[in-house]
């Protein structure tokens, strides 16, 4: 009981062991070489809870080399809680540069949204996954859903999607919204809204996705087939917003509803926080936005 | 009016140095040290070690004294310390018939080799509350056997002699151990893999669940064949040396379960068995485990799967409780975003809904709704 706090307890670079990153990059590899395919790995208990992002963070942990420039962001913005936890842990464990700006970020982990600013060659998006398998929710049971993708059995998730549009005159999925990658892996894209989906077709960007609780990784390579599922008659579209940002006049991006007093009243707003800023450097303003730039700390 | 909302670093941190005071408390209070806690919230400690997977009773107990007594957050703790320890190799198996008892009891003999002995057991206590403990006062120390303890061999191995009783499970010379902190769980299980599983698995779900059992879901007829607490020796196989390197020891609560069995098309009258191990000293777990193990085995012996607690994929895809706990919390989480997508969607259905029912005025009523 004489231990000094120094040295009861020591972790590694980027907390996770050597060989625990080999075993996750071999996990990665093997994604990358089969577009979709949802790679089983010996996820590791991380100090974030399950279900906070462990996956991404075990990619990230993976990945990063002291040279990597880090965004983090959860619903799109830099600033929420636990996209600045994500940030100061990486910080802390890996000592790497951080950076709220989407072109100069080398790795960008992400929950929930893909940043409005188009990815490059070099970069590499890596998902925060709850649940990867698009099938659990129509079967329970894992034993049946790998038998599903192995045989590419994907009438159910059909069914689902043909009786939402019997039942509710549209496929009445808004995030999550199953893809099908390069013609034979039906895959969940993480809860990002639908109106995220194009941005994965084809992307110059590696992009990655990892599911820790669930124990699952899987990945799109640069320039892959990311196709939304739909019906020639009830084609894919995504989510429009009558207005545009109120704060820097964006349009065609995606924007969250801001409660503005206790009657309701509300405005919208970019998700992304760095786009929005971005724009506001540049001048541009929208019907709400404050006189001044609001001083950013 | 909205800016955009900057200071969520400063609000963590502000929140984390907030959370700091409160464990610590009343600073007239002392401190507890680790000592106190490993001494005298031991079976906690016990706990910790045993979901935690990790038997360390000094980092078991900083992390009880971290988590300000909140078990599952010290057993997080601790799962997220030991994943990032290098493997250095696996120990041989631990051979509980030569345990070092503390405990033994047998709900299944009156008598047997070794005697029934009770050790520190709070069964028959009275739970009164005594308020002596809150004055500090002395307690005495208890009485120590004269000689050394007679052989204490396995319930099972008595039963077997009879041929009542299924074996102890064999593996095939060449399996190797499966390690569910290495490899990804797949369904079907191994029963060593499952084993592990519930090993780790949360007490109160394993308990509920062994309960189900009793009352009818999933019923298999168990008695206590054995219960043993104890040290257990362990060993490392070196590749350079021809002998097992003894470590050092370990306590470890043992349950083996007689459960009565009818036989069926794949197995023959009999007794069967439910197993239980955890680190440390725990018999509602070690009982517990025992119970969902023989439960879970119903297609082994070509039962009916009727109930929760036969369901494999059920029972170990939510008896993690670190797993449990991060994943009901994340709901904590923001999820403006997706709730966003799902508004848009319910408004624009509810407008339509209300169009059909009250004809025309459907312009007026997606205004509102906008």
């Amino acid at each position: 009981m004489t231990a000094q706090p120094t040295d009861i307890a020591t972790y590694n670079f980027a907390y996770l062991d050597e060989q625990t990153k080999r075993m996750i990059r071999r996990a990665i590899l093997k994604g990358i070489a089969i577009p979709g395919y949802q790679v089983p790995f010996a996820s590791r208990e991380m100090p974030m809870p399950y279900g906070w992002g462990t996956g991404g963070v075990q990619v990230t942990a993976s990945i990063i080399g002291p040279d990597d420039v880090l965004k983090v962001i959860d619903q799109g913005a830099d600033d929420t809680t636990n996209a600045v936890s994500i940030r100061a842990f990486f910080k802390k464990v890996a000592n790497v540069a951080v950076t709220t700006e989407t072109a100069k970020a080398t790795i960008i982990q992400t929950r929930h949204r893909i940043p409005e600013h188009p990815l490059t060659s070099g970069q590499v998006l890596v998902y925060q996954v709850p649940i990867p398998e698009p099938l659990r929710f129509l079967e329970p049971r894992e034993t049946e859903t790998r038998k599903m993708h192995a045989l590419e059995e994907y009438g159910l998730m059909h069914v689902k999607l043909y009786e939402d549009i019997a039942r509710h005159g549209r496929i009445a999925t808004t995030y999550a919204y199953p893809v099908k990658v390069e013609g034979r892996y039906v895959m969940d894209p993480s809860p990002t809204p639908k109106f995220d989906n194009p941005k994965m077709h084809r992307s110059p960007a590696l992009q990655l996705f990892g599911a820790g609780r669930e124990k699952r990784i899987y990945a799109l390579p640069p320039f892959t087939d990311v196709v939304s599922l739909d019906f020639e008659d009830h084609p894919f579209e995504v989510q429009t917003f009558d207005q545009p940002c109120a704060l820097c006049a964006a349009e065609n991006v995606y924007l969250d509803e801001v409660i503005l007093d206790d009657h309701g009243d509300h405005m919208f707003v970019c998700s992304d926080t760095d786009h929005c800023e971005k724009r506001r450097e540049q001048g541009r303003r929208g019907d709400l936005a404050p006189e001044t730039m609001e001083p950013t700390q | 009016m909205y800016v955009a909302v900057k200071g969520g670093e400063a609000a963590i941190a502000n929140a984390h140095a907030l959370l700091a005071d409160r464990r610590r408390g009343d600073r007239s209070v002392p401190a507890l040290r680790l000592d106190q806690i490993v001494e005298q919230l031991a079976l906690g400690v016990d706990r910790v070690m045993s979901e935690g997977s990790l038997y360390d009773r000094e980092l078991a107990a900083l992390a009880i004294v971290q988590a300000r007594g909140d078990m599952i957050e010290a057993i997080f703790l601790i799962r997220a310390y030991r994943t990032t320890l290098p493997r250095f190799g696996y120990t041989r198996a631990i051979d509980t018939g030569a345990m070092l008892v503390e405990r033994r009891v047998s709900a299944t003999y009156k008598d047997l080799p070794g005697g029934q002995l009770l050790g520190p057991t709070f069964d028959y206590t009275h739970r009164l509350l005594d308020p002596g403990l809150a004055a500090g006062g002395d307690v005495a120390s208890p009485l120590q056997r004269a000689s050394e303890a007679d052989a204490m061999p396995r319930v099972s191995a008595i039963l077997a002699r009879e041929g009542l009783i299924e074996p102890d499970g064999d593996m095939p010379q060449d399996h190797i151990p499966g390690d569910i902190t290495r490899e990804p769980l797949e369904f079907p299980m191994a029963r060593d893999i499952r084993l592990q599983a519930l090993s780790r698995g949360d007490e109160g779900f394993l308990l509920a669940l062994g309960y189900s059992t009793q009352r009818g879901y999933a019923r298999n007829h168990p008695f206590v064949g054995e219960v043993r607490i104890g040290e257990v020796e362990l060993e490392l196989d070196v590749p350079e040396l021809p002998f097992a390197v003894p470590l050092g020891s370990a306590r470890v609560t043992e349950c083996q379960m007689v459960n009565q069995f009818k036989g069926s098309a794949k197995a023959p009258p009999q007794f069967t068995r439910g197993y239980g191990l955890v680190f440390g000293q725990s018999e509602r777990k070690a009982m517990a485990m025992a119970l969902c193990d023989r439960a879970l085995r119903a297609t082994e012996f070509g039962e009916d799967v009727v109930a929760a607690a036969q369901d494999e994929e059920f029972v170990i895809s939510h008896s993690d409780n670190v797993q449990a706990t991060g994943f009901v919390e994340h709901l904590k989480l923001p999820h403006y975003v997706d709730f966003q997508a799902e508004l848009d969607l319910v408004r624009r259905m509810r407008a339509e809904h209300d169009a059909r029912e009250n004809g025309g005025k459907v312009e007026e009523k997606r205004e509102a709704a906008e």
